[in-house]
């Protein structure tokens, strides 16, 4: 049958399995339009108040489901307004497809109104594009989009088609979802290396990141780690992939990761590395990192082996049927000594946790806040991070009941990312979503308040409001005397009006009491919500690495 | 660190916009290139990017492994310790009567050839390892050099062994 390229994009999509997309209409997208009003019955089109804000809806949609994310856009500025979020989507490896429309191919190269080289802006920040100049590849370049987007380690894939592709007519015949590229397995003789490893170990440290969160490994994890006598500590992207109540899971490691995961870490000496790419945060200064360790790393990636740290046995491959070969094989060890160790640490951390609680000076602190969302929020309730201290804060104390419930640009700490992802992950679930923001970062994208009132999206929103950008403004306090450059708001805001002014619901908590008594509204009534949360300037995220130091420069308490 | 230079051919799509895309990633990871050459291959579908890079070994294998995630990439391989590595260079040199003998010699010993013969100055061709060739500028310096240009390298491996084979 004979379809317009426009036409032949949207059944493309269709017939791959989207049936969300985020977007935002412009001239160079009118006929994508179009088709997409034709096909309404069959796709749901999410219209952001920015493009920025479809691709973090698109991101979250994703991260939520595993499912592929899309966004659309117009040319010129619609284009580049997807580029925070593309990139956001390539430093977490999340599978996205953004299709783009551009000018004419006559007009393109001749800087023609609204025209930008999206491929060429785009072409380190995706794990691949394309630019279509003949609608004969246009249904191919979709499917191939996708396939890309979700195989191996997944990514952002942008697809460009200027309008005369969009109009020209082909042939068009459905085709089955295109499958992921099968991922190699590991060899044997590498599995029978890594379990010889394991087994000699008296101080196992299974460290857990983003290649593994997705996975739904997190009871065989923690079956594993009492097998083999070992603790579980996860990268900032891997929270939310292994069982809180366990005893073996001590939490994030890292810049602010928890003191007994990040301790025993350092001490363990074997890390079993599984889909964790040692960043900068996690690691601070990489040539003080677990020295008296060996690491042992499991990545899809290879390029992920030797990059940051150098590791003494690599394994590429499929993660999950590595791990399990690993985990099947190895001898049950007890190590007590080990786990006695690693108890000791945590209860030095909960000493410090102690004395920080007991130096508050506000009647509200961000602990607190977390645990009364933790104890009120509902079943299966996914937590939308933007970046900052209440992202920190977050990873913290946040409790997740089941993978993929902790949406949050790790790698590109994007701010203003969380509304727009939050959108994304309801509509992909409708779960109940809780978004944890800051007064600055809520700042950079709240227009998308209008898309949850208009698409009756019930985000609660909790902004930890306390007049600063915290997380700047705390290495302003440790690492450069307190001189507060540009990083008090002094702003006038008032949130409760606001969210009022957007239609939806909004409330105001300096205690406890007040706080408790609005998130237990905001739940029942099941609309989109800002609490004004009241905290004092001065809190700190603690423990804190500092950036380029090592595990010895930890800070536990303010001075 | 033992900083090694190591050659690597790569088969890539012959296609628009394939270059920058590998030529990108070299500048966004950081990696210093000492010369890159690209050409057509016995494949028309392929096109060959020779690249020599110093380095360490992780280096080496951080390139390789990079260089294999980019979806144009079809093959990636190490050239072997010693490959045949070639060169091309075209020297526009000065042609003063007092040294127009001890440059003819040099060309002569060099197995090169004078491809463009005026009374001011001459071109010579020059083919060869990068070695020879650099050989070849010093020898010219003192005649005075007003323009070169290089292709930098072309390299095999020896023997019966190809990029396709195990």
């Amino acid at each position: 049958m004979k379809l317009t390229g426009a036409q032949i994009l949207i059944r493309t999509l269709i017939e791959q399995g989207t049936t969300d997309v985020f977007g935002y209409p412009g001239g160079q997208v009118i006929n994508i339009y179009d088709a997409l009003y034709e096909y309404k019955d069959q796709i749901n089109h999410v219209l952001t108040a920015h493009e920025q804000g479809a691709s973090h809806a698109a991101d979250g949609y994703s991260r939520a489901t595993g499912k592929v994310g899309v966004c659309i856009a117009t040319s010129g500025p619609g284009a580049t307004n997807l580029v925070t979020g593309i990139a956001t989507a390539m430093l977490d490896s999340v599978p996205m497809v953004a299709i783009t429309g551009n000018v004419p191919c006559s007009l393109i190269g001749k800087d023609s109104f609204q025209e930008i080289d999206i491929t060429g802006v785009t072409l380190p920040i995706t794990k691949h594009n394309y630019f279509v100049n003949n609608i004969a590849d246009l249904a191919d370049t979709v499917r191939e989009a996708f396939t890309v987007a979700k195989s191996g380690r997944p990514g952002p894939v942008l697809i460009d088609i200027p309008k005369d592709v969009q109009v020209a007519t082909y042939e068009y015949e459905e085709q089955p979802v295109t499958e992921k590229l099968p991922i190699p397995k590991v060899k044997d003789k590498l599995i029978e290396e890594a379990v010889a490893l394991v087994n000699e170990s008296k101080k196992p440290y299974i460290y857990v990141g983003g290649g593994a969160a997705g996975l739904g490994l997190g009871e065989e994890i923690v079956a594993f780690a009492k097998k083999i006598g070992g603790v579980i500590g996860c990268s900032f992207m891997g929270l939310s992939a292994i069982p809180q109540e366990s005893d073996r899971f001590l939490g994030m490691q890292g810049m602010h990761g928890h003191y007994a995961s990040s301790m025993a870490q350092n001490e363990a000496d074997l890390i079993i590395a599984v889909g964790v790419r040692f960043s900068d945060r996690a690691t601070g200064n990489v040539s003080k990192f677990a020295k008296k360790s060996k690491i042992l790393q499991i990545d899809v990636d290879s390029a992920e082996i030797n990059k940051n740290v150098k590791v003494h046995l690599g394994l590429v491959g499929d993660v999950e049927d590595a791990f399990k070969r690993i985990a099947d094989k190895c001898e049950a060890q007890d190590n007590s000594a080990w786990l006695n160790r690693v108890d000791q640490l945590k209860k030095e951390e909960k000493g410090f946790e102690e004395e920080i609680a007991a130096a508050a000076k506000a009647p509200l602190t961000p602990k607190r806040v977390f645990d009364i969302i933790n104890e009120l929020k509902p079943e299966a309730t996914i937590t939308a991070t933007d970046v900052g201290q209440h992202q920190m804060w977050a990873a913290q104390y946040a409790t997740f009941d089941r993978p993929r419930r902790f949406v949050s640009s790790g790698g590109l700490g994007t701010m203003g990312f969380g509304l727009g992802a939050a959108i994304g992950a309801y509509v992909a679930t409708k779960d109940p979503v809780v978004l944890i923001t800051g007064d600055g970062s809520f700042g950079m994208n709240l227009n998308e308040l209008a898309t949850a009132v208009s698409y009756k999206i019930p985000v609660v929103i909790v902004l930890m409001n306390n007049g600063v950008l915290g997380m700047v403004r705390q290495w302003q306090t440790l690492f450069f005397g307190k001189r507060y450059s540009n990083t008090v708001l002094g702003r006038k805001t008032d949130f409760v009006a606001l969210a009022k002014a957007f239609g939806a619901d909004g409330y105001l908590a300096e205690t406890e009491v007040e706080f408790k008594k609005a998130f237990e509204q905001a739940v029942k009534a099941n609309k989109p919500t800002v609490i004004d949360v009241r905290i004092d300037k001065d809190e700190l995220v603690l423990p804190m690495l500092p950036p380029g130091g090592a595990i010895d420069d930890i800070i536990t308490k303010i001075k | 660190m033992d900083k090694k230079q190591f050659v690597i051919a790569v088969y890539v799509e012959n296609k628009a916009g394939v270059l920058t895309r590998v030529t990108a990633m070299f500048t966004r990871r950081g990696f210093n290139i000492d010369a890159l050459t690209v050409g057509e291959t016995e494949h028309p579908e392929y096109s060959r990017i020779t690249i020599a890079m110093s380095g360490d070994s992780l280096a080496k294998e951080q390139l390789i492994n990079q260089l294999k995630k980019l979806l144009v990439v079809k093959k990636v391989e190490v050239l072997e310790e010693d490959p045949i590595k070639r060169e091309l260079m075209l020297i526009k040199v000065l042609n003063k009567s007092e040294n127009r003998s001890d440059i003819m010699t040099a060309v002569d010993v060099f197995r090169a050839s004078v491809i463009d013969y005026g009374v001011e100055g001459m071109c010579i061709e020059v083919t060869g390892s990068p070695s020879k060739i650099d050989a070849f500028v010093k020898l010219m310096q003192p005649f005075g050099i007003l323009e070169m240009c290089r292709t930098g390298i072309v390299a095999l491996d020896r023997g019966n062994k190809t990029l396709f084979s195990e």
